[in-house]
């Protein structure tokens, strides 16, 4: 690695070192388990969350990997644990060819500066008393990237590239508008020209009009910079218009991954097939003329998950084999699309598109 | 036509501050029949909460200002003591939030605070009141309701905290129910659930429901009837049908084309908003909606357009452009994947 930081002064548009297609991140069998701890003096683990559970995906350089599930199902987490936030209890990790499982905080800073988060709430991720030039100044001081000078014009290419101007540089966060800030967090996280940008609900807090300048704010930069995203969102609408593959998470586990067209057109797991059902559709004829499956219950816990299938409990083609028997991810269907379950849904159901033509006419 | 449930009438709601004086309502007018779903839909800070808010008299802020009239059943809510109103509040009209945590009083067993406003509204003993509150929480879906009636807000997950706040709302048979965002803050399996009871005691009691939200798929779902508001004002009210398939005001093209929706094929771009609403405290003397409006012509600068009924149809927008114009444009900005990506 180069570290003249001139060569991270260069211009924006600059090739990926690993090209674009080939293996940037590899999780296996990732676990995260967080103990539940009990007792004053002697703080006896008495069980332990299984947030993170058994989870293994690629990304691709260049490629955008959804990740949608319900609150509690481990995907933040999982985020978390990918950017090192998080130790892993077990799993291994691997960056751009490296295991960066178990890399010291020293080895890891050289890391983190191609794996960069943007977080949900654009309110509580900014400092309030720092300005927004400092605030985006921040990585590349912190990691000693270029001179005062090199900084101060890297601010202002940043504000420019995510649509502000140069002269918000010395406003403060409270100045500014939801969307703006979540602008500023994109910033921030652009500053080291980092090659995997990990986005936990960017667009979760944001109004539905602000959420679309944002959403094609982050669509632009891809196709500028080349940049690889993790998307994190509960909104199956957003995930799908910006990714290439879609993950689903349940109780810690990931139970179908897929391109993310296919995902929409043909679920294999009853899962995702709920999920996707119980989103509301604008269009009041589509509305009424779906079958909606609303999943009873809630998510069990993920301090003792259910036997078997995760999902067996809330599932309605459950059967014994569930109960006792934990599914493992396997190939359905086309390419590179695998989810666990007995009873996969048969290959071929009636695409929602066609369904949506056969009711509008069209 | 019966009289409705519940009249607004050119509602306008002041606050002063220290910056100046804030019009957080502006003119507004709506009618609720009963058993009709309304739905209201806009942006944070377009004023559909303050404006149910003040119906509910529930805004005590010493620097709002109040003008116009709300009748509930004839009585001008407005002008009536806060004692007269206590009656009314839970009885004749109940209201339910966003976040069922903050209206939940975390000290209180669900059950006690259920049973306490029954028994603020009729004479009942506490066991009675009791036995309704199992009642009611097994009613919305609550299982084990005779365990979980002495369980503590914090024991509930979210989902079943919004079911505990709705079997409060409707523990004495409201006509109107208010539900401001009761499913923003859950999970869309979750939410499902949720909408699936409301409809549930819609067609169970026949109360009316005003459903706030910003979330068009939601309204799609529910409501009969659609006010969007924008910056203090209604910018267009219809019918369900009128405004998903005949929209008329460029904004409600704008919220219908922002959306990432799953029943139609990918489109490239998300037909974004630009810019973000104006200040309430700077607004404009023309449109609000002017300078982020891709259609705007001279006019709509200087003339504040009024909410007229400019079909004929009963279908309300404030929008200057002519009716041709609005058709020809519409076909682009609504369904522009349907245009552009036609081969």
């Amino acid at each position: 690695m180069t570290d003249d930081p001139g060569t991270h002064m260069a211009v924006l548009q600059d090739g990926p070192e690993i090209a674009a297609g080939q293996v940037l991140l590899r999780a296996e069998r990732l676990k995260k388990y967080f103990p539940i701890k009990h007792g004053v003096l002697l703080q006896r683990e008495v069980a332990r969350v299984h947030a993170v559970d058994d989870v293994s995906f690629e990304l691709r350089a260049g490629e955008t990997l959804g990740l949608v599930g319900e609150s509690g199902c481990g995907k933040s987490t999982l985020a978390r644990c990918i950017s090192r936030i998080y130790e892993v209890t077990s799993g291994t990790l691997t960056f751009e060819g490296k295991d960066i499982t178990n890399y010291s905080r020293r080895k890891l800073r050289p890391v983190r500066r191609d794996l960069q988060m943007v977080f949900q709430d654009p309110y509580a991720s900014l400092n309030p008393r720092k300005r927004i030039g400092a605030i985006i100044a921040d990585p590349m001081r912190i990691h000693h990237v270029g001179d005062r000078a090199q900084i101060r014009d890297r601010v202002l290419e940043l504000l420019e590239v995510v649509g502000l101007s140069a002269e918000h540089v010395n406003r403060y966060p409270h100045e500014f508008s939801g969307g703006q800030r979540q602008r500023i967090g994109v910033a921030r996280a652009l500053a080291l020209r980092p090659k995997l940008v990990i986005a936990d609900e960017p667009v979760s807090a944001l109004d539905v009009s602000i959420r679309a300048q944002v959403i094609n704010l982050l669509d632009d930069l891809q196709d500028d910079l080349g940049l690889t995203y993790i998307f994190i969102a509960h909104d199956l609408g957003v995930v799908r218009h910006v990714s290439d593959r879609i993950a689903v998470m349940y109780l810690g586990k990931i139970v179908e991954i897929s391109p993310a067209e296919e995902l929409y057109e043909r679920p294999v797991h009853p899962y995702t097939e709920a999920l996707l059902s119980a989103v509301p559709v604008p269009d009041p004829d589509l509305s009424a003329a779906r079958q909606q499956i609303v999943l009873e219950g809630d998510v069990p816990s993920p301090i003792s998950p259910p036997s078997g299938c995760r999902f067996h409990p809330r599932c309605r083609y459950a059967t014994d084999i569930c109960k006792t028997e934990e599914p493992q991810l396997t190939l359905r269907g086309s390419v590179g699309h695998l989810a666990a379950c007995h009873h996969p849904l048969s290959v071929g159901a009636r695409p929602p598109e066609s369904a949506a033509a056969a009711v509008t006419g069209q | 036509m019966t009289e409705p449930l519940l009249d607004i009438r050119n509602l306008s709601v002041t606050f002063r501050t220290e910056d100046g004086l804030v019009r957080a309502v502006d003119g507004v007018s709506a009618t609720l029949q009963q058993g009709e779903t309304l739905g209201i839909v806009g942006e944070s800070g377009s004023g559909k909460s303050v404006t149910m808010m003040t119906v509910m008299r529930l805004i005590t802020d010493p620097n709002a200002t109040f003008e116009g009239e709300v009748y509930y059943k004839g009585v001008d809510l407005l002008a009536l003591p806060q004692d007269q109103i206590r009656s009314i509040r839970g009885a004749g009209i109940s209201m339910i939030f966003q976040d069922p945590m903050t209206s939940l009083n975390p000290v209180y067993k669900v059950g006690w605070q259920i049973a306490e406003q029954i028994r603020e509204h009729e004479k009942i003993s506490k066991q009675g009141a009791r036995a309704r509150a199992i009642e009611l929480l097994t009613s919305v879906g609550i299982p084990n309701a005779a365990e979980r009636v002495d369980n503590y807000p914090h024991e509930f997950s979210g989902g079943m905290r919004q079911r505990v706040m709705i079997a409060m709302a409707i523990s004495c048979n409201p006509d109107v129910l208010i539900a401001d965002e009761p499913t923003t803050a859950l999970d869309v399996t979750i939410q499902a659930q949720i909408l699936k009871l409301i409809r549930k005691l819609k067609s169970d009691y026949g109360t009316a429901v005003v459903l706030i939200t910003h979330d068009m798929g939601v309204v799609a779902d529910m409501a009969d009837r659609i006010a969007v508001m924008y910056a203090g004002r209604i910018v267009e009210q219809g019918t369900q049908r009128e405004l998903f398939y005949d929209p008329q005001h460029p904004y409600t093209w704008g919220l219908l084309g922002s959306i990432a929706r799953l029943d139609r094929p990918r489109p490239r771009r998300l037909a974004a908003i630009p810019g973000q609403p104006p200040s309430l405290m700077r607004l404009p003397a023309g449109c609000a909606f002017a300078e982020r409006c891709a259609y705007r012509f001279d006019a709509c600068e200087t003339q504040q357009p009024q909410l007229l009924d400019r079909l004929g149809t009963g279908h309300l927008d404030a929008c200057l452009l002519s009716e041709q114009r609005k058709h020809a444009i519409r076909t682009r900005t609504v369904e522009p994947e349907l245009v552009e990506e036609t081969p």
